[in-house]
């Protein structure tokens, strides 16, 4: 359990502000309580101070989550989000995409999203921006990668890919195991 | 449209034959053979070929008795006139003997034989109609000429005959009675004349239904008979030799009704020199066969159930119970969940008052466990009685709880919900595997507030004290969730029940020791477990009592039967009626205890007591049987409570 490094934070902050821009500081300014994030085994964890005295008692080897996990850190030092993270940054998103629900299976199932599936987009989103996907009913539904511009999109034919899977909430179920 | 039914000759209009689209035109329906015929069709049936036959039988049978009484009659009787009336009066002759044979009183003339149809089975005369109705008349001749060759010797009615001759002459015109009668009896003769007649499968058939009747009539006589030996004599005890017998399975269920019977009322039913104890050890092993329990096992639930109820909690057990889901209320509503179910077609309700979170689903078209609600959180697979525990523990929002047995999640999540996300929820379980499950579920739900631990929860009080409240769901043997492990069944046996109430007293005693009792909002702990028995539940909770400055107090569940203060052997704290029990048969959810502690001081009471009751525990475990057998030989008869449960409910009466 310890603070992350200036250089993690740096690579850290740089994937989140993808997702949420500069909504970055409403994570840790927030009014309810002082909020930080925690290191461990390469994993980084959202969580409030209270909680975090609490663990900090314990075991580190007994605790095997504490807070919200935001994601890991890979070996090559590049940090890679977790579909755990959806809860807190789904609300902050600036570039969102609405799937149809006939796609919405499809994507759950860990497949990238096409054209024929996409029922909004955010305008002024660029080639592979960060992006979080929502079904229609606004249920916040993963992270992707857009593949295209808002504008290349309205012109491309309906089998080609507009959005790339990094992360989805099927995951709960299809990697149970090693969810974190 | 259509076809237009034309059941009478008149209105029929033929169909018009040739070319065309309608040429070939369905034909009116037919009448169904069992509906009442219109006036229009009464004209004389054609014989079918086999009535032809059997009247050309008739007919030639007819002619070779006539000449047969031809001769006779020259060889008797040489007058012809006499003859001539003999012939003629044939009929009066057979109706007279009839009317004399069924009304032997003065009366005759006036009274209709009623019994002359009846007699005869009805259907048996149908039959008879079907092929001799049209001709009536020339049955009623061929039979006088029957009869009269059968009756001829009668010679003592001849004067009588004589005067009734002009009878029947004029019945024809005005005797209105005279033809009744004439028609019941030659009714009745036709019927008798018919058994010769009968072809073969209609004699098989008045067997059978012969045979039939007297069957029935026996049946009758074997069901009173029946009733008497109820009432004296309802199951016979098997011979010693043949107990150990191996029976099928529908015999051991007949058996096991027998006996429950015989026990519901012992007194009238059992038989001499049998003791109650041979008919529950033959229940016992009955119900085992049936149930395929272990014999600790099914001794232990027939202690704790009366017998009424035995069997019902047995079979509510082998059924699965009601899928239900709890609402994430960190997500969303009750409300939004249902409507967003519905819409994937799952047919769902409200749990019931108690619950605001609970839905009951009924059947889907979509699998529960994987809509993108599920995913997104928005509820949780989680049985009915699950959710108890945590009502009754009522957690208040910023304080620190403690779920020492957490795994998987869903009453650590609950927790967490009804908190909404604030204080420190320690979710804690010892197995890491199982603990995984608990971070899945956590995330998905969006709970943040949580340390998931991996404890052995007997160590939780050297790292924490300062807990306002704890849920220990401790580790059991599932009894009350047999629907769901049936396993459960065969492999628990007395050392793993053993096992299970000793961690379940360390944990127990550890999750008070970890409680604070200065908390201003709480100091509370709810332990609860999905089994049944009472070594899990009460025995466990009685310990705790006595070892630590605990009291039992109102779980806050509006429903629940009562726990045991009294079970066979045990005598609990007067308070255990406090704690709460949930059957599969009177709740429909699982099998469950739920009791709430209040925590008053760290004080730990040591006197002579503990030390008495360490020993008490070690022989209950050891050997139950005996202290039980001690326990009732040194009691007084007048201390003796009678209990509400259980084979002692009879006990005061039988002891005075």
């Amino acid at each position: 359990m310890k603070q992350l490094t200036d250089d993690r934070m740096k690579v850290f902050f740089e994937k989140l502000s993808k997702y949420i821009g500069s909504n970055i500081k409403l994570l840790i300014d927030r009014s309810d309580g002082k909020y930080c994030f925690r290191e461990k085994k390469d994993r980084v964890y959202y969580v409030s101070e209270k909680v975090l005295n609490m663990g900090s008692m314990m075991n580190p080897d007994n605790i095997i989550s504490i807070g919200t996990c935001f994601g890991k850190f890979t070996k090559s030092g590049k940090f890679r989000i977790h579909i755990t993270s959806l809860d807190y940054l789904a609300p902050y998103a600036q570039h969102k995409m609405w799937i149809k629900p006939a796609a919405e299976q499809q994507f759950l199932y860990g497949h990238n999203v096409l054209k024929s599936g996409l029922g909004r987009i955010t305008e002024s989103t660029t080639q592979y921006q960060g992006v979080i996907l929502f079904s229609m009913s606004d249920v916040p539904l993963g992270f992707g990668v857009a593949a295209k511009s808002t504008t290349e999109c309205k012109h491309t034919d309906p089998l080609s890919v507009v959005c790339f899977n990094q992360a989805d909430i099927g995951e709960f179920i299809r990697c149970e195991e090693d969810l974190i | 449209m259509g076809r237009k039914a034309k059941f009478g000759d008149d209105g029929a209009v033929k169909q018009i034959k040739g070319p065309g689209r309608k040429a070939k035109k369905q034909k009116p329906p037919k009448m169904l053979p069992g509906l009442p015929k219109l006036e229009g069709d009464d004209e004389p049936k054609k014989l079918s070929h086999r009535q032809k036959q059997r009247a050309s039988r008739r007919s030639k049978k007819k002619e070779e008795r006539k000449l047969i009484k031809k001769e006779k009659k020259k060889g008797v009787n040489k007058d012809d006139n006499v003859k001539n009336i003999n012939e003629v009066s044939d009929a009066t002759k057979i109706i007279k003997s009839e009317i004399v044979k069924q009304f032997s009183d003065s009366n005759s003339s006036w009274l209709k034989s009623k019994n002359s149809k009846s007699i005869i089975p009805e259907k048996d005369d149908d039959v008879e109609s079907y092929d001799s109705e049209s001709d009536i008349d020339d049955e009623v001749e061929e039979e006088n000429g029957l009869e009269s060759f059968d009756e001829d010797g009668l010679s003592d009615d001849d004067d009588y005959l004589a005067g009734t001759l002009d009878d029947v002459d004029s019945s024809n015109e005005s005797g209105i009675e005279d033809t009744i009668k004439k028609k019941t009896s030659t009714k009745k003769r036709k019927a008798e004349e018919s058994d010769d007649e009968l072809l073969p499968i209609e004699k098989a058939a008045k067997k059978l239904k012969a045979a039939k009747k007297k069957e029935d009539a026996e049946a009758n006589e074997e069901m009173k008979m029946q009733i008497n030996v109820a009432s004296q004599d309802v199951f016979v005890f098997p011979a010693s030799d043949k107990i150990d017998e191996h029976i099928p399975i529908p015999e051991v269920e007949q058996r096991i009704k027998d006996i429950l019977l015989v026990l519901s009322n012992f007194n009238k039913f059992r038989e001499e020199n049998r003791s109650r104890q041979e008919y529950t050890e033959l229940l016992l092993k009955d119900l085992c066969t049936y149930f395929s329990y272990n014999t600790f096992l099914m001794e232990k639930m027939m202690h704790l159930f009366p017998l009424e109820d035995l069997m019902s909690f047995l079979e509510a057990s082998e059924t699965p119970r009601p899928v239900t889901i709890r609402t994430n209320s960190l997500k969303t509503r009750r409300r939004d969940l249902a409507q967003a179910l519905i819409n994937r077609g799952v047919n769902l309700d409200p749990i019931g008052n108690w619950s605001k979170v609970g839905l009951v689903v009924y059947n889907s078209t979509v699998p529960i466990g994987a809509t993108p609600e599920y995913l997104a959180g928005h509820y949780m697979l989680q049985a009915a009685s699950s959710m108890l525990p945590v009502m009754a523990l009522a957690p208040q929002e910023n304080e620190y709880i403690l779920d020492m047995c957490s795994a998987p999640g869903g009453k650590a999540s609950h927790i967490a919900a009804i908190m909404k996300n604030t204080g420190v929820l320690i979710a804690n379980d010892v197995n890491k595997n199982r603990a995984k499950a608990v971070i899945g579920n956590f995330h998905r739900m969006g709970i943040a507030n949580s340390v998931i631990s991996t404890y052995d929860g007997r160590h939780m009080p050297q790292l924490f004290k300062n807990f306002d409240r704890v849920l220990l769901d401790a580790p059991c043997t599932g009894t009350g969730v047999i629907s769901k492990d049936s396993g459960v069944k065969m492999s628990k046996d007395e050392t793993d029940l053993q096992r299970c109430f000793t961690l379940q007293r360390e944990l127990l005693l550890a999750a008070i020791d970890s409680l604070n009792f200065k908390s201003s909002t709480g100091g509370y702990l709810v332990y609860s477990t999905c089994s049944v028995l009472a070594e899990e539940n009460e025995c466990v909770i009685d310990y705790a009592l006595k070892k630590r400055d605990v009291k039992l107090v109102d779980t806050g569940l509006s429903f629940g039967t009562e726990g045991f203060t009294n079970l066979r052997q045990h005598r609990f704290h007067p308070t255990m009626k406090l704690t709460r029990r949930f059957y599969p048969h009177t709740h429909n959810m699982d099998g469950f205890f739920v009791a709430k502690l209040k925590k008053f001081s760290n004080i730990i009471p040591k006197n002579d007591e503990t030390e008495d009751n360490e020993e008490d525990i070690e022989t209950n475990n050891v050997d139950a049987e005996t202290t039980e057998v001690q326990n009732t030989v040194e009691k007084p008869v007048a201390n003796i409570k009678k209990p509400k449960h259980g084979r002692g409910k009879n006990r005061v009466e039988k002891n005075k």
